[in-house]
């Protein structure tokens, strides 16, 4: 029989395993707030594309028809998400080496897997509304599966990404009421819940 | 409980063997590298303790090769989810007593 401070320490010993084990908690906060910023200078580059020089916040009665400019925009949204995915990977990595943890772990796969759903249903979908010229909803269909994910995901990770799921997918909702505001309520989807969310983890974890 | 050491299982005595299945109990199934890793273990530490719990048939090992690579998949089972449970309970009954 062993001593009762021995089994205190068996009790604390399973619950830091089982955090351990199933989450992901390299996920920097820092990259958060990057992804945020690019998204808002992505934001500003396609609003003096299609709007400028009308005001961002004035409706929009006319579509993207012009041919090139769809192209432009999605080159443009491609490039802020790849810029934010290889910020995102390199300073969890960064992290998870301070941690002395490896960001490739069964938690991340895991997440890669849960998240890959919504991601690729929401992706086609996306090419469909633009293939069938609904580009009001666009926008507001990538706030709601990008949320979608962020839920789905938040089950191996911070529950801040739970919240931030949430939002993305209020936020997406309404754009879908107001089709003439996409590129703001993508702005502010992508752009300042990132950096929000981002300063938030920053503040509670990174530090 | 009236005497919550009885209901203690001698086998999840080891924290190894405790913390193998607590990884177990959370995740799907956790392969031999990935296990030790995160527990810290060597591997002849970390294989005799998986060794028992199988003994016990608590857990169960599938073996595959994923890119010609050997890779041995550990799961738990009922048997071994219901005598975790179990000796969870007695040690926060044996924990509570003291207080």
């Amino acid at each position: 029989m062993k001593e009762i401070p021995e089994y205190e320490k068996d009790l604390a010993s399973i619950r830091t395993i089982m955090e351990r084990s199933s989450k992901f908690i390299s996920l920097s906060g820092l990259s958060g707030v990057l992804a945020g910023i690019y998204a808002l200078c992505g934001a500003a580059a396609a609003y003096f594309m299609i709007h400028y020089p009308i005001s961002p916040l004035h409706y929009r009665i006319y579509s993207v028809n012009e041919p090139g400019v769809l192209i432009k925009l999605i080159l443009l949204a491609a490039g802020v998400f790849i810029a934010s995915l290889v910020t995102g990977l390199w300073l969890s990595n960064k992290k998870a080496e301070k941690h002395g943890q490896k960001l490739w772990s069964p938690a991340t796969r895991t997440i890669l897997f849960n998240i890959s759903i919504p991601l690729l249903t929401g992706g086609i979908f996306i090419l469909i509304l633009l293939n069938t010229g609904h580009f009001g909803l666009a926008a507001p269909a990538s706030l709601v599966f990008y949320g979608l994910a962020l839920i789905q995901g938040s089950l191996n990770t911070f529950d801040e990404i739970r919240y931030l799921g949430f939002s993305e997918i209020v936020l997406g909702l309404i754009s879908a009421m107001l089709p003439g505001y996409g590129l703001v309520f993508w702005a502010l989807g992508f752009g300042i819940l990132h950096i929000v969310y981002g300063a938030i983890m920053y503040n509670k974890y990174d530090k | 409980m009236k005497n919550p050491f009885e209901y203690l299982d001698k086998v999840l005595e080891h924290r190894v063997r405790l913390q193998i299945m607590s990884v177990l109990v959370t995740n799907e199934g956790y392969e031999f590298n990935a296990l030790k890793e995160l527990l810290g273990v060597t591997d002849g530490n970390l294989a005799s303790h998986i060794k028992a719990l199988e003994r016990e048939k608590y857990i169960s090992v599938s073996k595959s090769f994923v890119e010609r690579k050997p890779n041995t998949k550990y799961k738990i089972t009922e048997r071994g989810r219901h005598a975790f449970k179990k000796h969870l309970d007695a040690l926060e009954a044996v924990v509570k007593q003291q207080k």
